[in-house]
C-alpha cells in the first residue's frame, strides 16, 4: 500500500481516510474475524458514557427505501469497561482510535472525557447528536448554545484532539459547526442519522419500539455530501464527512465536498468488506489520476 | 471464530410449500465450521440489510449447507428468485452459540412452523435417540417430514387445525411425550408464545432446555447492536444480542415481554 492515501487530521497522521463510524462497528473485535483492524485508517468507536447503558427495547433497527433506521439508544458498558478491558485491545491493532462519547449531562461529557485525557486514544468525537436517548444527545446539538457549551466543557479538561459530531436535524449546520469552531474544536464530523419513522401499515405500529429512529445508508448520501459542502465552507476546521458512503466513488465526492477523512457506518451491514473495498478503490483512483496524495482532491468542487 | 463472506453457487432450489423455498449452497469452507443453529446472512439485491436465516441441515462431506426460509417480505420475495446455479452472496457461519448438542445423549426436538428448519441439523445428531415434534397451521404449511423421520427419530407432526397429524400445539404433544420418557435435553425454536409454553414445561419436569430466538438484525456479527433480547445475566438484566449472544440460548436465560 502507497502512502498516497495517508492524512494528517486535525493533527493526528492516518494512514487513510477510512474509518468505520461509531455505533456500526462495535469495538473492532467482531470485524478482526474478516480482515485485520490495521487495514483502517481508524476505528470510531461505540458511543461511550459515562456508566453502562441498556439501550432501548427492541426492535431497533427497520429497513427502509435504500437505507435503514436505528434505535440502538447507546447500549455500551460504560467509560470504565473501555478504558480497562477494550482501549487495551485496540492499542494493539495498529489504526487510530477515535473514542466516541456520549452523555445526558453535561456533566457526565466532562467526566468521560477527563477520564480519557490520560488514555492511549487519539481523538475524541463527542456526539451531540444521538436521536435515540430521552436526555442529552441530540438535544445539545441541535442548538448553537447547546453545541457550544459541550464543546467549551470537553475543551477545558482535554489536550486531545476534539471533533464535535454533529446533527443534521437542525436549521443550519454550518452555524452550529461555527458555533463549536469558536469554543476550540478541533474537527466536526457529519452527518450523525437523519431522524425517521416507519409504519408497519397492517399492526399500524411502528416497527421500531421507540417509535422514530435515525436514517443512515445510501438514501441520506446526497443530505451528507450538502451538510459537509456548507460546513467546510462555513469554517476552517477540518471535516470528517459521513452519511451514505457505501463505494469508493462517494468517498471521492464527499472529499471533493471538503471532507479530509469518512466514516463508513450502514455500508458496513451489506458488505462487511466495505471499507477494504473501498481503500483499494481510492488506492487505483489516486493512481490512475496522477495524484500525489488523494488529499489533493478535498474540496475542489467547482460549484456552478 | 472465523467469518467467511462470498457468492457461492445454488446447487438446488425446492419449494416445500406455499412460499416456502429451500436451497442447497455448496460452501466448503463455511459447511466445515458450521454448527447446528447458526445461521446464514444472505444479500439480497437492491436491499441495505442482508437476512439472517437459519442453517437448515450441515453436509460437511458434500461441503453443502442447506437453507429453508419463508417469503415475508419484498427482501426474501427478491431472494427466492435466486435459481439453481446462481451464486448467493453470504456471510456465514454466524451466531456465537448455536445448539449445544454434544452432552447429551438423548433430546426432544421442537420446531414451530418457519421455526422447524434449524432442528433439522439438530435431529440428525441425535439420529433415533431423538423426538421430534413439529407444528405447523394447516396440512398445507407442513414440511420436512421426510427429512425428521430418515434422521430415525420418532417424529410426531401436529397441526393446529388438525388437517395432518395431530390436532393441537407441539406443547401438547410434548407433555405426553414427557409423560413417557424423560430426555436428557428439550431443543426448540419458533413463535415466542410456544417458545414461552416450553420453557414452562421443561421447568415443571425439571429439563434442561435450549431455544434459538429472532430478532431483527442489523450487521449480524455483534457490533450494531440492534437485535436485542431480554434476558438474565449475573442475576440483572441484559439486552443480549440475538446474532452473537445466541441465537441460541439457555432456557433460564430468557425472558419475555409481559
Amino acid at each position: 500500500m502507497s502512502d498516497k492515501l495517508s492524512v494528517n487530521f486535525a493533527g493526528v497522521d492516518l494512514k487513510n481516510p477510512i474509518i468505520p463510524a461509531s455505533g456500526a462497528f462495535g469495538y473492532g473485535r467482531e470485524y478482526e474475524n474478516f480482515y485485520p483492524l490495521s487495514t483502517l485508517g481508524g476505528i470510531s468507536v461505540k458511543g461511550t458514557t459515562g456508566t453502562k447503558r441498556n439501550g432501548n427495547l427492541p426492535p431497533r433497527i427497520a429497513e427502509t427505501p435504500s437505507g435503514m433506521l436505528n434505535s440502538v439508544g447507546l447500549q455500551n458498558p460504560g467509560i470504565d469497561h473501555f478504558i480497562k478491558i477494550e482501549l487495551p485491545n485496540l492499542k494493539t491493532k495498529d489504526t487510530v482510535i477515535i473514542a466516541n462519547i456520549a452523555g445526558s449531562t453535561a456533566d457526565e461529557y466532562r467526566e468521560i472525557a477527563e477520564k480519557l485525557e490520560n488514555t492511549d486514544v487519539d481523538m475524541i468525537e463527542v456526539n451531540i447528536s444521538c436521536p435515540n436517548v430521552k436526555a442529552g444527545g441530540a438535544a445539545f446539538g441541535v442548538t448553537c448554545e447547546g453545541a457550544a457549551s459541550i464543546t467549551k466543557i470537553v475543551r477545558s479538561v482535554t489536550k486531545k484532539p476534539v471533533m464535535m459530531k454533529l446533527s443534521p436535524n437542525v436549521t443550519n449546520i454550518a452555524e452550529i459547526a461555527k458555533a463549536v469552531e469558536a469554543e476550540g474544536a478541533d474537527a466536526v464530523s457529519l452527518i450523525n442519522t437523519l431522524l425517521g419513522m416507519k409504519i408497519d401499515i397492517k399492526t399500524r405500529r411502528p416497527i421500531l419500539h421507540n417509535n422514530v429512529g435515525g436514517l443512515s445508508g445510501p438514501a441520506v448520501f446526497p443530505i451528507a455530501v450538502r451538510m459537509v459542502w456548507q460546513v467546510s465552507n462555513a469554517v476552517k476546521i477540518p471535516v470528517c464527512g459521513m452519511g451514505g458512503i457505501s463505494r469508493w466513488q462517494d468517498v471521492v465526492e464527499m472529499m471533493m465536498a471538503g471532507a479530509q477523512v469518512v466514516q463508513i457506518g450502514a455500508a458496513l451491514f451489506s458488505d462487511p468488506f466495505a471499507p477494504v473495498k473501498i481503500i483499494e478503490g481510492l488506492e487505483n483512483y489516486v493512481s490512475e489520476n496522477h495524484l500525489n496524495n488523494l488529499q489533493d482532491i478535498v474540496g475542489t468542487v467547482i460549484p456552478w | 471464530m472465523k467469518y467467511t463472506q462470498g457468492k457461492y453457487p445454488i446447487l438446488s432450489k425446492k419449494t416445500l410449500a406455499r412460499e416456502i423455498y429451500d436451497m442447497t449452497i455448496l460452501c466448503p469452507e463455511i459447511a466445515e465450521i458450521a454448527k447446528e443453529g447458526q445461521f446464514v446472512n444472505v444479500k439480497v439485491n437492491g436491499f441495505t440489510l442482508r437476512r439472517p436465516i437459519s442453517i437448515c441441515s450441515i453436509d460437511r462431506e458434500k461441503g453443502t449447507l442447506r437453507i429453508v426460509f419463508e417469503v415475508r417480505g419484498e427482501g426474501t420475495k427478491e431472494m427466492s428468485q435466486l435459481a439453481e446455479g446462481e451464486l448467493i452472496d453470504i456471510v456465514a457461519p454466524l451466531g456465537g452459540r448455536g445448539f449445544k448438542v454434544d452432552q447429551f445423549e438423548t433430546a426432544v426436538i421442537i420446531g414451530g412452523g418457519i421455526g422447524t428448519p434449524p432442528m433439522l441439523a439438530v435431529a440428525e445428531k441425535f439420529g433415533e435417540k431423538g423426538t421430534v415434534i413439529s407444528g405447523f397451521r394447516n396440512a398445507a404449511a407442513v414440511i420436512l417430514q421426510e427429512d425428521f423421520k430418515s434422521t430415525g427419530a420418532e417424529t410426531i407432526l401436529c397441526t393446529d387445525d388438525g388437517s395432518a397429524g395431530k390436532k393441537g400445539f407441539v406443547t401438547d404433544a410434548l407433555k405426553e411425550v414427557l409423560a413417557r420418557k424423560k430426555p436428557d435435553v428439550i431443543f426448540a425454536c419458533g413463535p415466542d408464545v410456544m417458545l414461552r409454553r416450553v420453557i414452562e414445561i421443561a421447568k415443571e419436569n425439571n429439563i434442561k432446555c435450549q431455544v434459538s430466538l429472532e430478532e431483527r438484525m442489523g450487521c449480524g456479527v455483534g457490533a450494531c447492536l440492534v437485535c436485542a433480547c431480554r434476558t438474565i445475566r449475573n442475576g440483572d438484566e441484559y439486552y443480549a444480542h440475538v446474532c452473537k449472544d445466541g441465537p441460541v440460548f439457555n432456557a433460564e436465560e430468557v425472558l419475555f415481554d409481559e
